[in-house]
């Protein structure tokens, strides 16, 4: 088990903390071994000349991507980002500033890519490529969720997560993965899911929530796999199949679809959302997990994908499966390609085909955490925000009261979970804990104030960060959920009397 | 990292989890309790072997939920619930049952 560490109190007001250098230095996820790095497509091990290969893959990244070169060359140490990040506000390491920790590849950038920095390294503050400099970054750049709360506030509109992405693509290039996420797409190019759930698996556990199901609302609602010429296939992350409370989402998105009869299907080839890629910053892998879906939606003979509760997978669906894995013009026009299950169920909402009673939620007042990349990098719906307002909405047709949280941590400056990026693992609990603060601390304020006691969410990582983040702050486990587990508590089924 | 039992030396991951799984045994499982200040019981051991059973037919540990609809059958309906498996297991019963059980730790977001 991790080391000992003291949970940040929470003040009456959140509090900038003064510096305390290296606090967070001793953080680092585990190494991928070999077999991890190889099922990537990654070196086992560091190479030999890993400096040289180092620096030639970030010349080759700043090369294909003019949006790096200009987040590189264009900071000026404004200071708009420093007290922005979770991190940096739980850890009070300075390191953690996003300034800061982009630096740490920004100075390697500068000696080899830069004329000044090629001539006088020392005047400019560039360095050249170590050890010591690969170790600080892998240890630093596991301490980004890529949450881009630092990029809403920097007047150059610098995408720090890019500087992250572009980091832990070259790490790995050079043989020094992160095992938690490395180890996962491994699973998912092998098996079809980050879990590694097997079809048979996958089919037991549907056929006993069918069971759960029947037994709870006398109702059948069913959960199908791999059904050719369904209506919709539903692309969802895989904790909604194994863990708590995810899987009440997954119940209530089939309540939903039960309700108003729309066909739908899962599929076991495509059986995962999450696209941890993403986080690794690597291309090939992300179009490889993202190809299993336009497969198996071909395959199946759908008209329409939806997207379960998962933020990031929401971000690749939205904003890149089009150029990624399109074009879907395979799929019904009528509707989004992808769509977002908030967009359908609230679109059946305002349809009247749902019928929902808010009265079985009355044991509640909820509020809703906005998970980043659906905040900051995605949308939904027809208008600006609609990522911000159609969660809502659903919520408050399922609930009778719902409180927002303080305005400067919700909506496009909310606060990441702490959990995001790949960082969802048992070897970062400390960050992961201290990195919470900031949103534990505006939970706080509505629990005090306005009597919360459930905080609802649409990211599979922000449930299983919460459900392990919530008792260090005392709260209850249990406090966080599934905005489709509201829908499924209100959701009236049968016919309409 | 290994762990010692019966004089025999295991390997495992970096947080102690089996890597092979054939090295299982009881004694494994105990002492990897010891190692966690926790002592098996009975209930404990329902866990296990339901994990144990359950692997070996899907090659994957069981949802939280089939687990808890597991345990509640077997030892009554008050304790088909995950708040009794955290109560048994407090590092969470997918992981630290897991451990117990020589199965591999289950990943993604979880």
């Amino acid at each position: 088990m991790a080391a000992a560490f003291e949970t940040p109190p929470l003040g009456e007001y959140p509090v900038i903390p003064l510096v305390h250098e290296g606090t967070m230095a001793h953080s680092k996820p585990f190494v991928a071994k070999p077999e991890h790095q190889k099922g990537v497509g990654f070196p086992g091990e560091l190479v030999p000349d890993w400096e040289k290969v180092a620096v030639a893959k970030l010349g080759e990244l700043v090369s294909e991507s003019r949006a790096l070169r200009v987040f590189l060359d264009s900071c000026v140490k404004c200071g708009a980002c420093t007290d922005k990040c979770h991190y940096y506000l739980g850890t009070a390491d300075p390191k953690n500033m996003p300034v800061a920790r982009q630096d740490l590849l920004r100075s390697v950038y500068r000696r080899y890519y830069t004329l000044p920095g090629k001539l006088f390294p020392k005047l400019v503050g560039a360095r050249d490529m170590t050890k010591d400099v690969l170790d600080e970054w892998y240890s630093y750049f596991h301490q980004c969720s890529q949450c881009r709360r630092c990029s809403v506030f920097c007047p150059y509109g610098i995408d720090t997560a890019e500087v992250s992405m572009a980091a832990r693509d070259i790490m790995d290039a050079v043989g020094l993965g992160q095992k938690y996420s490395n180890e996962i797409i491994g699973k998912v190019h092998k098996i079809g899911n980050n879990l590694g759930l097997p079809e048979p698996a996958l089919r037991d556990t549907l056929e006993g929530l069918e069971e759960d199901v029947k037994e709870e609302t006398g109702v059948d609602v069913r959960f199908p796999l791999d059904e050719k010429g369904a209506e919709v296939l539903l692309i969802t992350p895989s904790a909604d199949f194994f863990a708590e409370p995810h899987i009440d989402g997954l119940i209530g998105y089939a309540k939903v679809f039960h309700a108003a009869g729309i066909s739908w299907t899962l599929s076991s080839h495509a059986s995962e959302a999450a696209n941890f890629s993403l986080f690794i910053g690597n291309h090939d892998n992300l179009y490889k997990v993202a190809a299993r879906i336009r497969e198996a939606a071909l395959e199946l003979g759908v008209r329409r994908i939806v997207v379960g509760e998962c933020g990031h997978a929401w971000r690749v669906a939205y904003s890149f499966w089009n150029t990624l894995i399109g074009p879907f013009d395979f799929l019904d026009p009528r509707y989004p390609a992808p769509q977002h299950i908030c967009e359908l169920t609230w679109d059946l909402i305002q349809r009247g085909a749902l019928e929902l009673d808010k009265s079985a939620n009355d044991d509640k007042v909820v509020t809703f955490h906005d998970s980043c990349n659906v905040a900051r990098a995605s949308r939904m719906g027809a208008v600006p925000g609609g990522q911000f307002t159609i969660p809502r909405n659903v919520i408050r047709a399922c609930v009778n009261k719902f409180v927002d949280m303080p305005a400067e941590t919700i909506g496009a400056t909310t606060f990441c979970c702490g959990g995001g990026g790949g960082l969802l693992t048992d070897d970062l609990v400390e960050l992961r804990v201290k990195g919470a603060l900031p949103r534990m601390q505006a939970l706080q304020t509505v629990v005090d104030e306005q009597g919360v006691n459930y905080l609802a969410a649409i990211c599979a990582i922000c449930k299983s960060q919460f459900t392990k983040v919530l008792p260090y702050y005392k709260h209850p486990m249990d406090m966080i959920g599934s905005v489709h587990g509201l829908v499924s508590k209100a959701i009236v089924l049968g016919p309409k009397p | 990292m290994t762990i010692e039992v019966n004089g025999q030396t295991f390997e495992t991951d970096e947080e102690g989890y089996l890597t092979n799984r054939e090295d299982w045994s009881e004694d494994v499982a105990s002492e990897m309790a010891r190692q966690d200040n926790c002592e098996l019981s009975d209930a404990h051991w329902e866990v296990i072997n339901f994990l144990r059973e359950y692997y070996d037919e899907y090659q994957i540990a069981p949802a939280v939920r089939v687990l808890t609809k597991a345990i509640g059958k077997k030892l009554g309906a008050d304790k088909g619930n995950s708040k009794y498996l955290y109560e048994l297991y407090p590092y969470g019963p997918a992981k630290q049952a897991c451990k117990y059980a020589g199965l591999p730790k289950p990943t993604g977001c979880v």
